[in-house]
Protein backbone atom coordinates (compact mmCIF):
# COMPACT_ATOMS: atom_id res chain seq x y z
CA UNK A 1 0.00 0.00 0.00
CA UNK A 2 2.33 2.25 1.27
CA UNK A 3 5.25 1.65 -1.70
CA UNK A 4 2.27 1.85 -4.36
CA UNK A 5 1.55 5.45 -2.47
CA UNK A 6 4.74 6.85 -3.58
CA UNK A 7 3.75 6.19 -7.01
CA UNK A 8 6.70 5.45 -9.17
CA UNK A 9 6.01 7.60 -12.00
CA UNK A 10 7.96 6.10 -15.30
CA UNK A 11 11.08 9.10 -15.88
CA UNK A 12 9.68 11.09 -18.31
CA UNK A 13 11.70 12.14 -21.07
CA UNK A 14 12.39 15.65 -22.79
CA UNK A 15 13.25 14.09 -26.00
CA UNK A 16 11.60 15.99 -28.91
CA UNK A 17 10.64 13.52 -31.47
CA UNK A 18 12.52 13.17 -34.56
CA UNK A 19 9.59 14.74 -36.70
CA UNK A 20 9.21 17.61 -34.98
CA UNK A 21 12.91 18.46 -36.02
CA UNK A 22 12.37 17.00 -39.45
CA UNK A 23 9.51 19.56 -39.41
CA UNK A 24 11.32 22.24 -38.01
CA UNK A 25 14.25 22.35 -40.81
CA UNK A 26 11.35 21.45 -43.20
CA UNK A 27 9.63 24.84 -42.79
CA UNK A 28 13.24 26.62 -42.28
CA UNK A 29 14.52 25.63 -46.03
CA UNK A 30 10.36 26.47 -47.24
CA UNK A 31 11.07 30.09 -45.63
CA UNK A 32 13.82 30.16 -48.38
CA UNK A 33 12.00 28.98 -50.86
CA UNK A 34 9.20 31.06 -50.72
CA UNK A 35 12.21 34.15 -50.37
CA UNK A 36 13.34 33.36 -54.00
CA UNK A 37 10.08 33.17 -55.16
CA UNK A 38 8.91 36.65 -54.53
CA UNK A 39 11.82 37.61 -55.85
CA UNK A 40 11.69 35.83 -58.89
CA UNK A 41 7.88 37.06 -58.94
CA UNK A 42 8.98 40.82 -58.36
CA UNK A 43 11.49 40.54 -60.59
CA UNK A 44 9.11 39.15 -63.54
CA UNK A 45 6.13 41.63 -62.32
CA UNK A 46 6.97 44.11 -61.01
CA UNK A 47 7.84 48.02 -62.82
CA UNK A 48 10.62 47.97 -64.47
CA UNK A 49 11.70 51.16 -63.14
CA UNK A 50 10.45 50.31 -59.40
CA UNK A 51 8.07 52.24 -57.38
CA UNK A 52 8.66 55.55 -56.55
CA UNK A 53 7.27 57.59 -53.90
CA UNK A 54 8.07 61.46 -54.09
CA UNK A 55 11.54 61.24 -54.20
CA UNK A 56 12.23 58.00 -52.94
CA UNK A 57 12.39 54.27 -54.66
CA UNK A 58 10.47 52.33 -52.43
CA UNK A 59 10.64 49.35 -54.62
CA UNK A 60 13.88 48.41 -56.51
CA UNK A 61 14.17 48.27 -60.90
CA UNK A 62 13.63 45.10 -61.68
CA UNK A 63 16.51 45.35 -64.11
CA UNK A 64 19.13 43.10 -64.47
CA UNK A 65 21.67 45.32 -63.29
CA UNK A 66 19.74 45.79 -60.03
CA UNK A 67 18.04 42.13 -59.39
CA UNK A 68 19.98 39.75 -60.97
CA UNK A 69 18.45 36.27 -61.54
CA UNK A 70 18.81 33.50 -58.57
CA UNK A 71 19.99 31.27 -61.24
CA UNK A 72 22.82 33.58 -62.43
CA UNK A 73 24.00 34.34 -59.17
CA UNK A 74 24.40 30.94 -58.59
CA UNK A 75 25.64 30.07 -62.03
CA UNK A 76 28.28 33.06 -61.57
CA UNK A 77 29.84 31.04 -58.55
CA UNK A 78 31.15 28.56 -60.47
CA UNK A 79 32.68 30.89 -63.07
CA UNK A 80 36.48 32.19 -62.50
CA UNK A 81 36.85 35.12 -60.43
CA UNK A 82 38.40 37.37 -63.44
CA UNK A 83 38.87 36.30 -67.15
CA UNK A 84 42.65 36.50 -66.17
CA UNK A 85 44.35 33.36 -66.57
CA UNK A 86 44.50 30.60 -63.87
CA UNK A 87 42.00 32.96 -61.91
CA UNK A 88 40.35 30.55 -59.21
CA UNK A 89 36.71 29.95 -59.20
CA UNK A 90 34.46 32.99 -57.55
CA UNK A 91 32.80 30.57 -54.94
CA UNK A 92 36.57 29.18 -54.26
CA UNK A 93 37.83 32.93 -53.34
CA UNK A 94 34.68 33.37 -51.47
CA UNK A 95 35.29 30.40 -49.22
CA UNK A 96 38.82 31.38 -48.64
CA UNK A 97 38.17 35.26 -47.64
CA UNK A 98 35.37 33.61 -45.09
CA UNK A 99 37.45 31.66 -43.94
CA UNK A 100 40.05 34.21 -42.85
CA UNK A 101 37.29 36.42 -41.62
CA UNK A 102 35.97 33.15 -39.69
CA UNK A 103 39.39 32.81 -38.31
CA UNK A 104 39.10 36.54 -37.07
CA UNK A 105 36.02 36.72 -35.83
CA UNK A 106 36.11 33.57 -33.93
CA UNK A 107 39.60 35.12 -32.39
CA UNK A 108 37.26 38.20 -31.50
CA UNK A 109 34.12 35.69 -29.77
CA UNK A 110 37.19 33.93 -27.89
CA UNK A 111 38.43 37.35 -26.23
CA UNK A 112 35.09 38.81 -25.95
CA UNK A 113 33.19 35.39 -24.14
CA UNK A 114 36.89 35.70 -21.85
CA UNK A 115 36.28 39.66 -20.85
CA UNK A 116 32.31 39.50 -20.77
CA UNK A 117 32.46 36.53 -17.95
CA UNK A 118 34.94 37.93 -15.97
CA UNK A 119 33.15 41.63 -16.06
CA UNK A 120 30.40 39.47 -14.98
CA UNK A 121 32.10 37.61 -12.27
CA UNK A 122 33.20 41.18 -10.72
CA UNK A 123 29.33 42.54 -10.95
CA UNK A 124 28.40 39.42 -9.09
CA UNK A 125 31.20 39.41 -6.73
CA UNK A 126 30.43 42.78 -5.83
CA UNK A 127 26.96 44.37 -6.46
CA UNK A 128 29.03 48.16 -6.10
CA UNK A 129 30.64 47.00 -8.84
CA UNK A 130 27.32 46.35 -10.65
CA UNK A 131 25.91 49.69 -10.10
CA UNK A 132 29.49 50.68 -11.55
CA UNK A 133 30.20 49.49 -14.46
CA UNK A 134 26.84 48.09 -15.76
CA UNK A 135 25.47 51.35 -17.42
CA UNK A 136 28.80 51.84 -18.66
CA UNK A 137 28.28 48.37 -20.33
CA UNK A 138 25.23 49.25 -21.77
CA UNK A 139 26.77 52.49 -22.83
CA UNK A 140 29.26 51.24 -24.79
CA UNK A 141 27.12 49.66 -27.37
CA UNK A 142 25.91 52.84 -28.35
CA UNK A 143 29.50 53.82 -29.78
CA UNK A 144 29.11 53.66 -33.81
CA UNK A 145 31.75 50.78 -34.81
CA UNK A 146 32.82 52.35 -38.10
CA UNK A 147 33.75 55.48 -35.40
CA UNK A 148 36.68 53.92 -33.49
CA UNK A 149 37.51 51.41 -35.70
CA UNK A 150 40.02 53.38 -37.60
CA UNK A 151 40.96 54.23 -34.00
CA UNK A 152 41.99 50.59 -32.96
CA UNK A 153 43.98 50.39 -35.77
CA UNK A 154 45.83 53.31 -35.60
CA UNK A 155 46.82 52.45 -31.65
CA UNK A 156 47.22 49.09 -32.56
CA UNK A 157 50.06 50.43 -34.88
CA UNK A 158 52.14 51.77 -32.06
CA UNK A 159 52.24 48.48 -30.06
CA UNK A 160 55.18 46.65 -30.88
CA UNK A 161 56.52 44.36 -27.45
CA UNK A 162 59.74 42.52 -28.21
CA UNK A 163 59.52 39.99 -31.35
CA UNK A 164 55.51 40.64 -30.70
CA UNK A 165 54.27 43.09 -33.35
CA UNK A 166 50.43 44.31 -33.69
CA UNK A 167 48.87 42.63 -36.97
CA UNK A 168 46.16 44.14 -38.73
CA UNK A 169 43.84 41.52 -38.31
CA UNK A 170 44.64 41.61 -34.52
CA UNK A 171 42.74 45.07 -34.66
CA UNK A 172 39.49 43.71 -36.76
CA UNK A 173 39.50 41.00 -33.75
CA UNK A 174 39.87 43.80 -30.72
CA UNK A 175 36.33 45.19 -32.54
CA UNK A 176 34.69 41.88 -33.01
CA UNK A 177 35.42 41.46 -29.13
CA UNK A 178 33.72 44.32 -28.84
CA UNK A 179 30.69 43.75 -30.10
CA UNK A 180 31.12 40.02 -28.87
CA UNK A 181 31.59 40.83 -25.44
CA UNK A 182 28.41 42.65 -24.22
CA UNK A 183 25.31 39.96 -24.47
CA UNK A 184 28.23 37.66 -22.45
CA UNK A 185 28.61 40.04 -19.93
CA UNK A 186 24.75 40.96 -19.49
CA UNK A 187 23.43 37.47 -19.82
CA UNK A 188 26.52 35.46 -17.59
CA UNK A 189 25.88 38.59 -14.87
CA UNK A 190 22.49 37.41 -15.08
CA UNK A 191 23.01 33.79 -15.18
CA UNK A 192 25.56 33.80 -12.64
CA UNK A 193 22.79 35.74 -10.00
CA UNK A 194 20.22 32.88 -11.28
CA UNK A 195 20.74 30.18 -8.34
CA UNK A 196 17.41 30.38 -6.13
CA UNK A 197 17.76 31.46 -2.64
CA UNK A 198 17.01 27.28 -1.12
CA UNK A 199 20.19 26.35 -3.32
CA UNK A 200 22.61 29.57 -1.95
CA UNK A 201 21.69 29.01 1.72
CA UNK A 202 22.63 25.22 1.01
CA UNK A 203 25.82 25.74 0.18
CA UNK A 204 26.37 28.50 3.11
CA UNK A 205 25.30 25.59 5.48
CA UNK A 206 27.95 23.48 4.15
CA UNK A 207 30.01 26.90 5.02
CA UNK A 208 31.94 27.29 1.36
CA UNK A 209 33.18 29.99 0.54
CA UNK A 210 32.73 31.86 -3.25
CA UNK A 211 34.84 29.95 -5.34
CA UNK A 212 33.48 26.62 -4.52
CA UNK A 213 29.69 28.30 -4.65
CA UNK A 214 30.98 29.81 -8.05
CA UNK A 215 32.36 25.96 -9.54
CA UNK A 216 29.62 24.00 -8.36
CA UNK A 217 26.70 26.60 -8.21
CA UNK A 218 26.06 29.87 -9.76
CA UNK A 219 28.66 28.51 -13.32
CA UNK A 220 26.28 25.32 -13.74
CA UNK A 221 22.88 27.81 -13.09
CA UNK A 222 24.25 30.51 -15.32
CA UNK A 223 24.56 27.85 -18.84
CA UNK A 224 20.86 28.27 -19.41
CA UNK A 225 21.63 31.99 -20.01
CA UNK A 226 24.82 31.88 -21.02
CA UNK A 227 24.38 29.67 -24.15
CA UNK A 228 22.14 32.44 -25.99
CA UNK A 229 24.29 34.75 -24.75
CA UNK A 230 27.24 32.89 -26.45
CA UNK A 231 24.99 32.57 -29.68
CA UNK A 232 24.09 36.28 -29.81
CA UNK A 233 27.96 37.03 -29.49
CA UNK A 234 28.83 34.61 -32.51
CA UNK A 235 26.61 36.63 -34.82
CA UNK A 236 27.85 39.91 -33.24
CA UNK A 237 31.22 38.80 -33.69
CA UNK A 238 30.89 38.27 -37.17
CA UNK A 239 28.91 41.35 -37.86
CA UNK A 240 31.93 43.34 -36.00
CA UNK A 241 34.59 41.54 -37.98
CA UNK A 242 33.14 42.13 -41.33
CA UNK A 243 32.12 45.61 -40.67
CA UNK A 244 35.70 46.28 -39.07
CA UNK A 245 37.42 44.90 -42.30
CA UNK A 246 35.65 47.50 -44.28
CA UNK A 247 36.11 50.30 -42.19
CA UNK A 248 39.94 49.39 -41.29
CA UNK A 249 40.21 48.32 -44.88
CA UNK A 250 41.93 44.49 -44.09
CA UNK A 251 42.90 42.64 -47.20
CA UNK A 252 41.50 39.16 -47.90
CA UNK A 253 38.50 39.06 -45.76
CA UNK A 254 34.61 38.62 -46.93
CA UNK A 255 34.10 42.40 -45.89
CA UNK A 256 36.74 43.31 -48.11
CA UNK A 257 35.60 41.10 -51.42
CA UNK A 258 31.87 43.22 -50.20
CA UNK A 259 33.24 46.32 -51.03
CA UNK A 260 35.53 45.27 -54.14
CA UNK A 261 32.69 43.37 -55.92
CA UNK A 262 30.07 45.47 -55.31
CA UNK A 263 32.02 48.30 -57.42
CA UNK A 264 31.74 45.75 -60.17
CA UNK A 265 28.54 45.19 -60.18
CA UNK A 266 28.07 47.67 -63.24
CA UNK A 267 29.83 45.28 -65.37
CA UNK A 268 28.60 41.97 -62.94
CA UNK A 269 25.85 41.94 -61.55
CA UNK A 270 25.64 39.23 -60.07
CA UNK A 271 29.78 38.82 -58.74
CA UNK A 272 28.33 41.54 -56.24
CA UNK A 273 25.90 38.84 -54.65
CA UNK A 274 28.71 36.21 -54.20
CA UNK A 275 30.12 37.29 -50.86
CA UNK A 276 27.11 38.46 -49.32
CA UNK A 277 26.09 34.89 -49.46
CA UNK A 278 29.48 33.88 -47.86
CA UNK A 279 28.50 36.87 -45.39
CA UNK A 280 25.21 34.98 -44.51
CA UNK A 281 27.14 31.53 -44.39
CA UNK A 282 29.52 32.36 -42.18
CA UNK A 283 27.15 34.04 -39.55
CA UNK A 284 24.65 30.90 -39.54
CA UNK A 285 28.18 28.84 -39.42
CA UNK A 286 29.12 30.19 -36.71
CA UNK A 287 25.83 30.92 -34.50
CA UNK A 288 25.77 27.04 -35.71
CA UNK A 289 28.48 26.32 -33.49
CA UNK A 290 27.63 27.31 -30.70
CA UNK A 291 24.44 25.44 -30.64
CA UNK A 292 27.04 22.82 -30.55
CA UNK A 293 27.81 24.23 -27.35
CA UNK A 294 24.44 23.76 -26.01
CA UNK A 295 24.42 19.50 -27.03
CA UNK A 296 27.19 19.06 -24.86
CA UNK A 297 25.62 21.00 -21.98
CA UNK A 298 22.34 19.94 -22.03
CA UNK A 299 22.42 18.54 -18.72
CA UNK A 300 22.94 21.85 -17.34
CA UNK A 301 19.09 23.34 -18.81
CA UNK A 302 17.45 20.79 -16.71
CA UNK A 303 15.04 22.27 -14.35
CA UNK A 304 14.22 20.89 -10.75
CA UNK A 305 10.56 20.22 -11.95
CA UNK A 306 9.22 17.87 -13.72
CA UNK A 307 9.18 18.10 -17.23
CA UNK B 1 13.88 5.46 27.01
CA UNK B 2 10.13 5.49 26.76
CA UNK B 3 9.47 8.16 29.52
CA UNK B 4 10.13 11.77 29.10
CA UNK B 5 13.70 11.99 27.28
CA UNK B 6 16.05 15.17 28.74
CA UNK B 7 19.23 15.79 28.04
CA UNK B 8 20.82 13.70 30.97
CA UNK B 9 23.31 15.89 33.40
CA UNK B 10 26.68 15.08 32.00
CA UNK B 11 26.00 14.59 28.82
CA UNK B 12 26.26 17.33 26.04
CA UNK B 13 23.01 18.35 24.86
CA UNK B 14 22.64 18.43 20.87
CA UNK B 15 20.92 21.73 20.83
CA UNK B 16 21.11 24.27 23.95
CA UNK B 17 18.95 27.87 23.26
CA UNK B 18 19.04 29.68 26.21
CA UNK B 19 16.85 33.33 26.18
CA UNK B 20 16.82 33.70 22.77
CA UNK B 21 15.34 37.22 21.20
CA UNK B 22 14.74 37.83 17.14
CA UNK B 23 13.89 40.98 16.33
CA UNK B 24 13.98 41.60 12.68
CA UNK B 25 14.84 45.14 11.18
CA UNK B 26 11.60 46.42 8.67
CA UNK B 27 10.68 49.07 6.55
CA UNK B 28 7.78 49.28 9.24
CA UNK B 29 10.26 48.92 12.08
CA UNK B 30 11.03 46.31 14.13
CA UNK B 31 9.11 43.10 14.38
CA UNK B 32 9.81 40.42 17.08
CA UNK B 33 9.82 37.09 15.78
CA UNK B 34 11.22 35.03 18.83
CA UNK B 35 11.14 36.03 22.58
CA UNK B 36 12.51 34.34 25.10
CA UNK B 37 13.04 30.74 23.90
CA UNK B 38 14.53 28.50 25.98
CA UNK B 39 14.92 24.78 24.19
CA UNK B 40 17.42 21.46 24.76
CA UNK B 41 17.23 19.02 22.42
CA UNK B 42 19.30 15.73 23.75
CA UNK B 43 21.27 13.75 21.65
CA UNK B 44 19.06 10.92 19.87
CA UNK B 45 16.30 12.73 20.22
CA UNK B 46 13.32 13.67 17.99
CA UNK B 47 11.99 17.21 18.78
CA UNK B 48 9.03 18.75 16.47
CA UNK B 49 8.40 22.24 16.47
CA UNK B 50 4.79 23.60 15.41
CA UNK B 51 2.36 26.00 15.45
CA UNK B 52 0.37 28.62 13.62
CA UNK B 53 2.80 30.64 10.30
CA UNK B 54 4.40 33.43 11.94
CA UNK B 55 5.02 31.44 15.15
CA UNK B 56 8.46 31.63 14.53
CA UNK B 57 9.28 27.85 14.16
CA UNK B 58 11.51 28.16 11.13
CA UNK B 59 13.26 31.39 12.41
CA UNK B 60 14.16 29.35 15.39
CA UNK B 61 15.23 26.79 13.18
CA UNK B 62 17.55 28.91 11.37
CA UNK B 63 18.94 30.15 13.94
CA UNK B 64 19.86 26.47 15.24
CA UNK B 65 21.05 26.42 11.53
CA UNK B 66 23.29 29.58 11.73
CA UNK B 67 21.91 30.86 8.56
CA UNK B 68 20.76 33.72 10.88
CA UNK B 69 21.79 35.32 14.01
CA UNK B 70 19.73 35.65 17.41
CA UNK B 71 19.50 39.19 18.59
CA UNK B 72 20.24 38.28 22.37
CA UNK B 73 20.89 34.87 23.91
CA UNK B 74 22.34 31.74 22.59
CA UNK B 75 22.53 28.86 20.61
CA UNK B 76 24.69 25.89 21.24
CA UNK B 77 24.87 22.69 19.13
CA UNK B 78 26.85 20.09 20.90
CA UNK B 79 28.67 22.18 23.35
CA UNK B 80 29.86 25.14 20.27
CA UNK B 81 28.35 28.02 19.18
CA UNK B 82 25.92 27.23 16.33
CA UNK B 83 28.23 29.01 14.25
CA UNK B 84 31.00 26.92 15.00
CA UNK B 85 29.07 23.99 14.44
CA UNK B 86 28.06 24.89 11.01
CA UNK B 87 31.81 25.59 10.30
CA UNK B 88 32.37 21.87 11.26
CA UNK B 89 29.30 20.69 9.85
CA UNK B 90 27.70 19.36 12.71
CA UNK B 91 24.28 19.18 11.40
CA UNK B 92 22.60 18.29 8.13
CA UNK B 93 19.78 20.09 6.84
CA UNK B 94 16.28 19.50 4.54
CA UNK B 95 14.44 22.09 3.33
CA UNK B 96 10.31 22.42 2.41
CA UNK B 97 11.69 22.31 -0.80
CA UNK B 98 14.01 19.40 -1.93
CA UNK B 99 16.21 21.87 -3.05
CA UNK B 100 18.08 19.43 -5.67
CA UNK B 101 20.66 20.57 -8.14
CA UNK B 102 18.91 19.72 -11.32
CA UNK B 103 22.14 19.63 -13.56
CA UNK B 104 23.07 16.62 -11.21
CA UNK B 105 21.86 13.07 -10.69
CA UNK B 106 20.50 11.76 -7.70
CA UNK B 107 23.94 10.47 -7.23
CA UNK B 108 25.69 13.21 -8.20
CA UNK B 109 23.21 15.61 -5.62
CA UNK B 110 23.88 13.22 -2.59
CA UNK B 111 27.48 13.51 -3.49
CA UNK B 112 27.55 17.03 -3.31
CA UNK B 113 28.56 17.64 0.43
CA UNK B 114 31.02 14.64 0.37
CA UNK B 115 32.72 16.48 -3.06
CA UNK B 116 32.87 19.94 -1.40
CA UNK B 117 34.14 18.50 1.79
CA UNK B 118 37.23 16.97 -0.15
CA UNK B 119 35.97 13.46 0.07
CA UNK B 120 37.91 10.64 -2.02
CA UNK B 121 36.16 9.50 -5.15
CA UNK B 122 36.06 5.87 -3.81
CA UNK B 123 34.97 6.82 -0.54
CA UNK B 124 32.82 9.06 -1.83
CA UNK B 125 31.26 6.74 -4.04
CA UNK B 126 30.97 4.02 -1.29
CA UNK B 127 28.83 6.34 0.99
CA UNK B 128 26.53 7.15 -1.44
CA UNK B 129 25.60 3.72 -2.87
CA UNK B 130 24.61 3.27 0.52
CA UNK B 131 22.75 6.25 1.24
CA UNK B 132 21.09 5.80 -2.26
CA UNK B 133 19.91 2.20 -0.29
CA UNK B 134 19.55 4.32 3.74
CA UNK B 135 16.49 6.41 1.38
CA UNK B 136 15.31 3.18 -0.90
CA UNK B 137 16.71 5.13 -4.37
CA UNK B 138 18.56 2.17 -5.40
CA UNK B 139 17.25 1.92 -8.98
CA UNK B 140 17.19 5.72 -9.55
CA UNK B 141 20.79 6.80 -8.81
CA UNK B 142 21.70 8.23 -12.23
CA UNK B 143 18.65 9.61 -12.97
CA UNK B 144 17.84 13.33 -12.83
CA UNK B 145 15.68 15.16 -10.43
CA UNK B 146 13.03 16.45 -12.95
CA UNK B 147 12.25 12.90 -13.13
CA UNK B 148 11.38 11.73 -9.95
CA UNK B 149 8.01 12.42 -8.21
CA UNK B 150 8.10 14.87 -5.44
CA UNK B 151 8.66 12.49 -2.61
CA UNK B 152 11.89 10.67 -4.64
CA UNK B 153 13.01 14.24 -4.60
CA UNK B 154 12.63 14.86 -0.86
CA UNK B 155 14.59 11.23 -0.26
CA UNK B 156 17.53 12.70 -2.05
CA UNK B 157 17.40 15.82 -0.46
CA UNK B 158 17.14 13.47 3.27
CA UNK B 159 19.97 11.41 2.11
CA UNK B 160 21.82 14.30 0.87
CA UNK B 161 21.43 15.74 4.32
CA UNK B 162 22.64 12.68 5.73
CA UNK B 163 25.76 12.33 3.78
CA UNK B 164 28.01 13.36 6.38
CA UNK B 165 26.76 11.74 9.07
CA UNK B 166 25.65 14.36 11.41
CA UNK B 167 24.72 13.76 14.84
CA UNK B 168 21.73 16.24 14.41
CA UNK B 169 19.28 16.95 11.57
CA UNK B 170 17.57 19.88 11.07
CA UNK B 171 14.04 19.86 9.59
CA UNK B 172 11.52 22.62 7.85
CA UNK B 173 8.55 21.42 6.93
CA UNK B 174 9.85 18.66 4.23
CA UNK B 175 7.14 16.66 3.60
CA UNK B 176 5.16 19.82 3.66
CA UNK B 177 4.48 19.91 -0.25
CA UNK B 178 3.93 16.04 -0.49
CA UNK B 179 0.51 14.50 -0.78
CA UNK B 180 -1.20 12.47 2.52
CA UNK B 181 -0.46 9.15 1.19
CA UNK B 182 3.55 10.25 0.19
CA UNK B 183 3.84 11.84 3.23
CA UNK B 184 2.57 9.11 5.54
CA UNK B 185 5.21 6.63 4.04
CA UNK B 186 8.01 9.14 4.16
CA UNK B 187 7.20 9.61 8.09
CA UNK B 188 7.83 6.07 8.10
CA UNK B 189 10.86 6.11 6.56
CA UNK B 190 12.11 9.27 8.25
CA UNK B 191 11.81 7.44 11.95
CA UNK B 192 13.74 4.37 10.51
CA UNK B 193 16.62 6.43 9.08
CA UNK B 194 16.43 8.49 12.10
CA UNK B 195 16.89 5.09 14.39
CA UNK B 196 19.69 3.91 11.91
CA UNK B 197 21.51 7.13 11.79
CA UNK B 198 20.96 7.80 15.59
CA UNK B 199 20.84 11.40 14.80
CA UNK B 200 18.53 13.86 17.09
CA UNK B 201 15.76 15.74 14.62
CA UNK B 202 14.97 18.81 15.16
CA UNK B 203 11.65 19.26 12.70
CA UNK B 204 9.42 21.94 11.36
CA UNK B 205 5.53 21.38 10.58
CA UNK B 206 2.07 22.60 11.23
CA UNK B 207 0.56 19.19 11.05
CA UNK B 208 -0.28 17.63 14.65
CA UNK B 209 -0.35 14.12 13.76
CA UNK B 210 2.70 14.38 11.74
CA UNK B 211 4.55 15.62 15.15
CA UNK B 212 3.09 13.22 16.99
CA UNK B 213 3.88 10.48 15.39
CA UNK B 214 7.25 11.20 14.79
CA UNK B 215 8.49 12.67 17.87
CA UNK B 216 9.37 12.36 21.39
CA UNK B 217 8.86 15.71 22.33
CA UNK B 218 6.44 18.18 20.50
CA UNK B 219 7.39 21.87 21.48
CA UNK B 220 4.40 23.94 20.79
CA UNK B 221 4.52 27.71 19.74
CA UNK B 222 2.73 30.63 19.71
CA UNK B 223 2.85 33.61 17.54
CA UNK B 224 3.41 37.49 18.11
CA UNK B 225 5.82 37.65 19.32
CA UNK B 226 6.99 33.56 19.12
CA UNK B 227 7.38 32.17 21.77
CA UNK B 228 7.37 28.17 23.59
CA UNK B 229 3.70 27.86 24.86
CA UNK B 230 4.45 24.37 26.01
CA UNK B 231 6.18 20.89 25.38
CA UNK B 232 4.28 17.82 25.58
CA UNK B 233 6.14 14.80 25.89
CA UNK B 234 4.87 11.95 23.85
CA UNK B 235 3.84 8.79 25.59
CA UNK B 236 3.72 6.37 22.72
CA UNK B 237 7.06 4.61 23.58
CA UNK B 238 10.39 4.88 21.46
CA UNK B 239 10.09 6.28 18.06
CA UNK B 240 12.08 3.53 16.54
CA UNK B 241 9.59 1.12 17.26
CA UNK B 242 6.28 3.11 15.85
CA UNK B 243 4.60 1.97 12.79
CA UNK B 244 1.53 2.84 10.95
CA UNK B 245 -0.79 0.98 13.29
CA UNK B 246 0.03 3.55 15.88
CA UNK B 247 -2.46 6.22 13.90
CA UNK B 248 -5.47 4.14 14.81
CA UNK B 249 -4.43 3.75 18.71
CA UNK B 250 -5.91 5.53 21.58
CA UNK B 251 -2.71 7.14 22.43
CA UNK B 252 -2.50 8.46 19.41
CA UNK B 253 -5.50 10.26 19.43
CA UNK B 254 -4.84 11.27 23.17
CA UNK B 255 -1.56 12.80 21.75
CA UNK B 256 -2.93 15.05 19.28
CA UNK B 257 -5.70 16.32 21.80
CA UNK B 258 -2.80 17.51 24.09
CA UNK B 259 -1.04 19.12 21.39
CA UNK B 260 -3.65 20.56 20.02
CA UNK B 261 -4.51 21.97 23.60
CA UNK B 262 -1.38 23.05 24.36
CA UNK B 263 -1.67 25.11 20.44
CA UNK B 264 -5.18 26.44 21.48
CA UNK B 265 -4.27 26.90 24.90
CA UNK B 266 -7.30 26.44 25.92
CA UNK B 267 -7.57 25.56 29.99
CA UNK B 268 -9.51 22.25 30.27
CA UNK B 269 -7.59 19.46 31.54
CA UNK B 270 -4.47 18.88 30.44
CA UNK B 271 -3.15 15.41 29.84
CA UNK B 272 -0.26 13.82 31.22
CA UNK B 273 3.28 15.06 30.47
CA UNK B 274 2.46 18.83 29.59
CA UNK B 275 4.46 21.44 30.74
CA UNK B 276 3.23 24.92 30.34
CA UNK B 277 4.65 27.81 30.53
Amino acid sequence: MTDAAIALTPPRRRVRDRGARVRLWAYGMLGLVVLGAVWELYKALGPADGLVIGEARVLPRTSDLAMPHLWEMASRLAEPVTRAEGARPLWLEVVLAAGLTLGIAAAGWIVGVVVGIALALVMQRWRIAESAMLPWIVLSQTVPLIAFAPLVRSWGSRIEIGAFEWQDWMSVAVIASYLAFFPVAVGALRGLQAPDRIHLELMRTYSVGWRATLMHLRFPAAVPYLLPALRLAAANAVVGAVVAEVSTGLQGGIGRLVIQYAGQASGDPSKAWAPIFGAVALGLIAAGSVAILGLVFRNYRRSEEQA
Amino acid sequence: MNTVITAPAGAIAAVTVTGVDKVFATRKGEVTALSGIDLHVAPGEFVSLIGPSGCGKSTLLRLIADLDAPTTGTVEVFGTSAHQARLDQRYGIAFQQAGLLPWRTVAGNIALPLELHGMGVAERAARVAELVALVGLGDFASTYPDQLSGGMQQRVAIARALAEKPALLLMDEPFGALDEMTREYMQSELLRIAAETGAAVVFVTHSIPEAVYLSDRVVVMSPRPGRIAGIVTMNLGRTADRADDLREDGAFFEMITAVREALHGSPVSRARGVETR
